[in-house]
């Protein structure tokens, strides 16, 4: 074998270089003479151009969803796209990057005509800036986070609170004016990147007064204290006692389901008399709701089923001798089924650890089955309905009109939102269902999220909308800093008219 | 990406060329300011290309050889000045090129007040009798007025550059040996104040503290002319004590400069304390 290769001991050190930059993900940037390399998540000396997972990409695209069009393919924008491939059937142009002008005497940014079904449709893409907004986070867990009103805190600032719980959630009320522009500086600025991280889909460690210290991050299992929350309770205790007193019946003589809301104990509960089950005389602590059902067992907590309850015995508070018999079999779970253990009551009516039977064993499973995967969901809530309506129209009630009459779609970075009942264009959105990377922030401290309305040109004129400013889909093809996406399927098609 | 200019809004007209980001505003006679603008769009093309080609040698520590470009040469005798420490041209781009800029806006036009303002680095001209109100922001994560200075066409000032630890990738540009929030200096031109800021800025520290976070800047930035000396990333909490004595060392450099004539007025700011150098007659108000 002949090897021609030539080897020197002084290779050039510009091919040095470039040995390294392909060994790091370098990617040099040729968008102007200073061809910056740039390492993976940086940015080059404009910081207008960065190196995302190897590709050189625009740090501040405006963000065009596309979906597939009849032929099934996806119309994505390259270098040489000349426009034309799209409309308003498979391109949305989103608020994402499109920036603003605030204070918004001035049309928005960009008002985009396209044809969907023969109709002439506007989109006013914007990007809004919201000191008045917040994210509503809810957080599949039974667990006791902290008590309601408490402060949330990140690195030691108030971010926000600890609101309403739901059915089967507990639930953090995040941001809000008062801490974005109302308190100190350093409150302002931690609330604003405790709401960038999570409302762009990034993980938060935040701690509660009194409470916990979680992690939360939308779509994702809260963490809560160092501990991965697997699934949701199947119901409340009582719930879990009506799902299965069925299943029970005939393998055990009591079931106490442990937790934190309302503790069941079967023979008691409307469930156990209607399947005429003998009364074991097993009395729990708490205070008692109706029959069967009790508040209060124990503190909040994260032991069994919410309670800070680890020996599930310590709840019950006496065994009525004259109703209870040596040999009766109890059961004591919790409503997620992650806890469970099987008894025996002795001659003298002390329960006795023993194993469980495969029948209850498989009820309890059953249990855990029924619990759906626990997740942190974000919602982000702001008013639209102040001076951002000018940049629409000339006369912004007919937009708030037109959005509550349904005859103008709302869209978060082409997201659904729902729209609050009442004055003004107050919203909320699925930071799921948008893009990454959707949100934004300027120093205020406020945050920057995409708006994006579209309705019928003829409605957009009745309405004094800036007629002079509408530009068909195609002329975006001269913005250098567009950038395609895929639309995400999940959402409905913000061009389509929502049926009549 | 070539170079862009476009008008703005209130007769700001804005140039735009890879990192070069600035806004010039000229007052004076509607024909005058036209012919200034044209002159300055004409000459910004230019400068990007000429700063490329030395690229290497402006990245050097000085002392080293002279650069050729006009704007290149304003950043080596702007730095000179401080080249017994470790410091590199690099230290007043901004500021050399805001000067350009002026130079180019002003060569033969009668206006009465111009500025260049470079990502912060500013270069103003003041015709005799007219002043500017130059406010600063000490934080610009925490933004609010925290000081104004009345600029007056007697004060000697044509450059206010700012210098701070907010570093690229955390809200900043550029890197800092330093703590500080903000250094910001007046001197005689822009590329002048921008290297000074830089040195002051960098003096604005406490070596060794646990709560200080430092990374090679080749980490950040494999071209930073830093190499892989550490910069500052994040500074932890800081006791009163700490804090004074981080701007104390600072002020002390400061006055030094004062002193040797390379800066008007510096006031340098850490976690909301400050401290003042140089010309009361500049009317430095909270």
């Amino acid at each position: 074998m002949t090897e021609t290769r030539q080897s020197t001991d002084t290779p050039e050190a510009e091919a040095l270089a470039h040995t390294k930059d392909r060994e790091a993900g370098i990617v040099t940037c040729d968008a102007c003479p200073v061809l910056c390399r740039i390492r993976p998540g940086k940015t080059g000396a404009c910081d207008r151009y960065g190196n995302e997972a190897g590709r050189l990409v625009r740090m501040d695209p405006l963000v065009v969803a596309a979906r597939a069009g009849r032929d099934g393919v996806i119309p994505f924008l390259g270098a040489d796209w000349d426009g034309s491939a799209l409309s308003g059937a498979t391109a949305f142009v989103t608020g994402i990057g499109a920036g603003t002008t605030y204070p918004d005497y001035k049309p928005a940014p960009f008002i985009v005509s396209s044809e969907i079904d023969g109709v002439e449709m506007v989109t006013v893409v914007t990007e809004g800036i919201f000191s008045y907004c917040g994210l509503k986070v809810k957080i599949d867990t039974d667990r006791f986070i902290g008590p309601e009103c408490a402060p949330v805190r990140m690195r030691g600032e108030q971010v926000g609170h600890v609101t309403t719980a739901e059915y089967g959630s507990q639930m953090l009320s995040l941001g809000g004016v008062r801490h974005l522009t109302g308190g100190g500086k350093r409150e302002g600025v931690v609330t604003c990147e405790t709401l960038l991280s999570l409302a762009n889909k990034g993980a938060v460690e935040l701690t509660i007064d009194g409470g916990v210290t979680l992690t939360v991050q939308a779509g994702q299992a809260p963490i809560i204290n160092g501990v991965r929350e697997e699934r949701m309770r199947v119901g409340c205790g009582s719930a879990t006692i009506g799902i299965f007193a069925r299943q029970w019946l005939g393998h055990a003589d009591e079931v106490i389901v442990v937790d934190d809301h309302i503790t069941g104990v079967l023979t008691e509960h409307q469930a156990g008399r209607f399947l005429d089950m003998r009364p074991s005389g097993i009395r729990v602590r708490g205070r008692r709701s109706t029959p069967g059902r009790y508040f209060q067992v124990a503190n909040p907590g994260t032991g069994w089923g919410g309670t800070d309850i680890t020996d599930p015995l310590s709840i019950i508070e006496r065994i009525d001798p004259k109703l209870a018999w040596p040999g009766l079999r109890l059961l004591m779970v919790s409503t997620t089924g992650e806890h469970a253990a099987w008894y025996v009551l002795d001659d003298k009516l002390v329960p006795v650890p023993a194993e469980m039977p495969p029948a209850i064993a498989a009820v309890v499973e059953r249990i855990g089955e029924n619990c759906e995967p626990a997740l942190a969901s974000v919602l982000f809530m702001a008013g639209a309905g102040g001076s951002l309506r000018a940049g629409v129209t000339e006369n912004p009630v007919r937009l708030t009109r037109s959005v509550r009459a349904a005859l103008t779609r709302v869209t978060s970075g082409g997201a659904p939102v729902y729209l609050w009942p009442g004055g003004g264009i107050t919203y909320m959105v699925d930071v799921l269902a948008m893009p990454d990377g959707s949100f934004g922030h300027v120093p205020t401290p406020a945050l920057v999220a995409p708006i994006e309305f579209t309705l019928p040109l003829a409605d957009y004129a009745a309405m004094g909308g800036h007629m002079d400013r509408v530009r068909p889909l195609a002329s975006l093809r001269v913005e250098e800093r567009v950038t395609s996406r895929a639309w995400n399927e999940a959402n409905p098609w913000p061009l389509q008219r929502p049926a009549a | 990406m070539s170079a862009a200019a476009a008008l703005l809004p209130g007769g700001r007209l804005h140039l735009q060329h890879g990192p070069i980001d600035a806004i010039v505003q000229a007052w004076g006679e509607p024909a005058e300011v036209r012919a200034a603008y044209a002159q300055v769009v004409a000459a910004f093309p230019d400068i990007l290309p000429r700063l490329c080609a030395e690229l290497s040698l402006l990245r050097s520590p000085l002392p080293a050889p002279k650069p050729q470009g006009p704007v290149a040469a304003r950043m080596h005798a702007a730095c000179a000045p401080f080249a017994s420490g470790f410091i590199t041209p690099m230290a007043a781009v901004a500021g050399a090129v805001a000067d350009h800029l002026l130079a180019a806006l002003s060569e033969g036009r009668r206006l009465d007040r111009a500025l260049v303002n470079d990502g912060g680095d500013i270069a103003i001209r003041l015709c005799p009798g007219r002043s500017f109100r130059c406010g600063i922001v000490a934080d610009l994560a925490a933004p609010g007025l925290d000081a104004i200075a009345t600029i007056g066409a007697a004060d000697g000032v044509g450059g206010i550059a700012t210098s701070g630890r907010r570093c690229k990738g955390r809200g900043g540009r550029s890197f800092s040996f330093g703590i500080a929030d903000a250094v910001t200096v007046l001197a005689a031109d822009a590329a002048s104040a921008d290297a000074a800021a830089t040195v002051i800025a960098n003096a604005v520290d406490l070596p060794g503290h646990p709560a200080i976070e430092r990374r090679p800047a080749a980490v950040i930035d494999p071209d930073s002319d830093l190499g892989d000396r550490p910069v500052t990333w994040d500074v932890g909490p800081l006791s009163r004590q700490e804090i004074a004595r981080a701007l104390a060392a600072g002020a002390a450099v400061a006055e030094e400069c004062h002193a040797r004539g390379l800066i008007r007025a510096a006031i340098l700011y850490l976690r909301g304390e400050r401290a003042v150098v140089g010309a009361p007659s500049l009317a430095l108000a909270a």
